[in-house]
């Protein structure tokens, strides 16, 4: 996971304001990153019914196509809006020759074909652009650090993370609320069969709303990209944690979606920066140092089995399924 | 007799000679083959007992081979180097108890939670019980973090030496037909005709009075305890470990092993493991581009070959 895990207070008790403050802000963003990856999944699981793994590939193809763009035109702004549409493409694509001849088998065949297809998708990246990562250069008037206010300083590009994952959850809300694309994806994802009677065009609707979600689990794959490289095992690394994010959340629900990314992004950040100090508080600093990591690397799974123990369908479970 | 009978008591003849055989002409490489393939055999029947006969979809299963792996290697670590004598030993009774054991135990925690899910909730959540020993092995400096840990000697049993390969391969052969019998048991008893009822209505089984949960959870927890076995195994076969044997993908492997060969059959998981052995050796020896292939074949498998390699020798007179 992205956040630095070099930040760490020494020593006491006292609490470090601005580190807690940027180790937030650092958990914020990693929450709405984990967002934008997860409400694809919810999106295409609650309309559906489809349980895709190959979701991260396609968060790591964003970035690799967002990467090469990036070289090609030199901006990196520029290259993010051509790059939308075409990972959009690559969904397209997916759902018209695999998921499409899957939506009717059960989800141990989701998973199983899905997982075959993150074979093909991470091989396909590996042949094309080789197995290193590529770094992505971000342009100058990106790349500095602003004060938000005394002594708070900050890298520019992760508040602009913070601000575009703000933008698309606005967006998704609107998209879902008030149009009439997202009435019939709510009313999809409560009934398809009368969905499909009314006389609405089913398959058009399924292909653009799984081209959505690849869209926005590539934007995310961009988004991170300059902070840590575009890399083949990226996929594999946030697709777990977008689950348990959906799963937390109650899967098909765009609500409880963001609201579980952005707690499980906070928990896993601050969990890595201070479960270590406050272990100290009452166990020795060398037992703290070493169990610490051990269970910081557990605690977002952890909460997910508490929640699930209490409530099995997630906290917000969508109404009717 | 049918058909799949015949087919399994001739697959498993063949196991049985072909590594000796292989072993006297100087080709010991394939009784390693032979070997790993028998030992994901294992798990991969312990799987199918749940995934199959239980229809719980366990996506975390390898998590279960990587503790049994590391109840060796800790113990073995340990003995070697000093620190922790409570639980230093090169003994093999006691690798495999503590790998039972733990294994048995972390079945019934986490099946407990999982258990009250159903559907893709089930697939997701064992998934990340699976990820969770997976971060946490990764979390731990002590035994190698994610670069995994040396195992210096074999487990010490009595009479055998792990330390040579037919014999290793021995007790893995015989481990597994005393696995696939285990659950040919179990599945024939009273036990496994709730389990598999459980499977297919399980709101029938609930009304008729069982307590279908209980049921479960004692399958899954036999299931990961077996499993739990098989990674011991696998850690004495390999002397090395590392937390990337308990990854979300290799969990992946071990159900794909079990839909290839055939799920709900007795030597269904077996012959997916054969299979999916080979074509992983044969293909990376073609091209490191071999995952491309292997992906598409598994898709293919999965959108066009239903009932698994066990559907194809049934027939049409068997039921």
């Amino acid at each position: 996971m992205p956040p630095a895990k070099s930040a760490k207070i020494t020593g006491n008790i006292h609490l470090d304001y601005t580190l807690l403050f940027i180790q937030m802000l650092n958990g914020v963003q990693l929450g709405l990153l984990l967002f934008l990856v997860a409400s694809g999944l919810t999106l295409v699981f609650g309309i559906l019914d489809f349980v895709n793994l190959a979701h991260g590939s396609i968060y790591m193809i964003g970035a690799f196509i967002g990467a090469s763009l990036t070289f090609i035109t030199g901006n990196f702004l520029l290259a993010v809006l051509i790059a939308l549409p075409i990972t959009g493409l690559v969904g397209f694509l997916i759902e018209r020759l695999v998921a499409r001849t899957l939506y009717t088998r059960n989800h141990l065949d989701h998973v199983l074909g899905t997982f075959g297809l993150i074979l093909v998708l991470d091989t396909s990246a590996h042949l094309i652009w080789g197995p290193e990562g590529i770094a992505v250069p971000l342009p100058a008037w990106l790349d500095g650090r602003v004060e938000l206010f005394e002594g708070v300083v900050v890298p520019t590009f992760r508040l602009l993370i913070i601000g575009t994952g703000l933008a698309v959850a606005a967006g998704l809300y609107w998209l879902v609320n008030f149009t009439k694309l997202g009435m019939l994806i709510r009313a999809g994802a409560s009934n398809r069969t009368m969905v499909s009677a009314l006389g609405i065009d089913i398959s058009t609707l399924f292909a653009l709303v799984f081209a959505l979600g690849a869209m926005l689990a590539g934007l995310a794959g961009m988004l991170i990209s300059p902070i840590t490289e575009a890399s083949i095992s990226m996929g594999g690394e946030i697709i777990i944690t977008a689950f348990v994010v959906i799963i937390v959340g109650g899967i098909g629900s765009m609500k409880g979606a963001f609201i579980a990314a952005i707690v499980i992004g906070l928990i896993d950040t601050l969990g890595r920066s201070f479960l270590d100090d406050m272990f100290q508080l009452f166990m020795s600093p060398q037992a703290a140092e070493t169990s610490a990591p051990a269970v910081s690397a557990m605690l977002i799974y952890i909460i997910m089995a508490v929640i699930l123990a209490f409530r099995p369908q997630g906290l917000f479970p969508p109404k009717v399924r | 007799m049918k058909r799949t009978t015949w087919a399994t008591i001739l697959f498993m003849l063949a196991l049985a000679i072909l590594p000796p055989v292989f072993m006297w002409t100087g080709n010991a490489f394939y009784v390693d083959l032979a070997t790993r393939l028998v030992i994901l055999a294992i798990a991969a029947v312990s799987l199918n007992l749940i995934l199959g006969f239980g229809g719980m979809v366990s996506f975390g299963h390898a998590a279960y081979i990587g503790i049994g792996a590391y109840a060796v290697g800790i113990p073995v670590y340990y003995e070697t180097y000093g620190g922790a004598d409570a639980i230093a030993s090169y003994g093999g009774a006691f690798h495999i108890l503590v790998a039972v054991g733990v294994s048995a135990l972390f079945a019934l925690l986490t099946g407990a939670i999982c258990l009250r899910t159903k559907g893709v909730y089930f697939i997701m959540i064992t998934m990340a019980f699976g990820q969770m020993i997976y971060y946490l092995f990764i979390s731990i400096e002590e035994y190698g973090a994610d670069d995994g840990l040396v195992i210096d000697t074999r487990s010490e049993l009595p009479l055998v030496s792990l330390d040579d390969p037919l014999q290793l391969y021995a007790i893995a052969y015989v481990a597994l037909v005393i696995a696939m019998l285990m659950v040919r048991t179990i599945v024939n008893s009273r036990f496994g005709m709730v389990l598999q009822g459980a499977r297919g209505n399980n709101e029938r089984l609930v009304t008729l009075g069982y307590n279908t949960y209980l049921y479960r959870l004692t399958a899954y927890v036999i299931s990961g305890a077996m499993c739990g076995f098989a990674g011991a195994l696998l850690g004495n076969f390999t002397t090395f470990i590392s937390p990337d044997m308990m990854g979300w993908s290799r969990s992946g492997e071990l159900m794909f092993m079990v839909i290839l060969g055939g799920s709900a059959t007795m030597l269904g998981p077996v012959l997916g493991s054969a299979v999916f052995i080979l074509m992983e050796e044969i293909l990376s020896s073609i091209t490191i581009y071999w995952h491309l292939p292997f992906g598409l074949m598994l898709m293919g498998v999965v959108l066009f070959a239903r009932g698994g390699l066990m559907g194809l020798i049934k027939g049409k007179g068997d039921k």
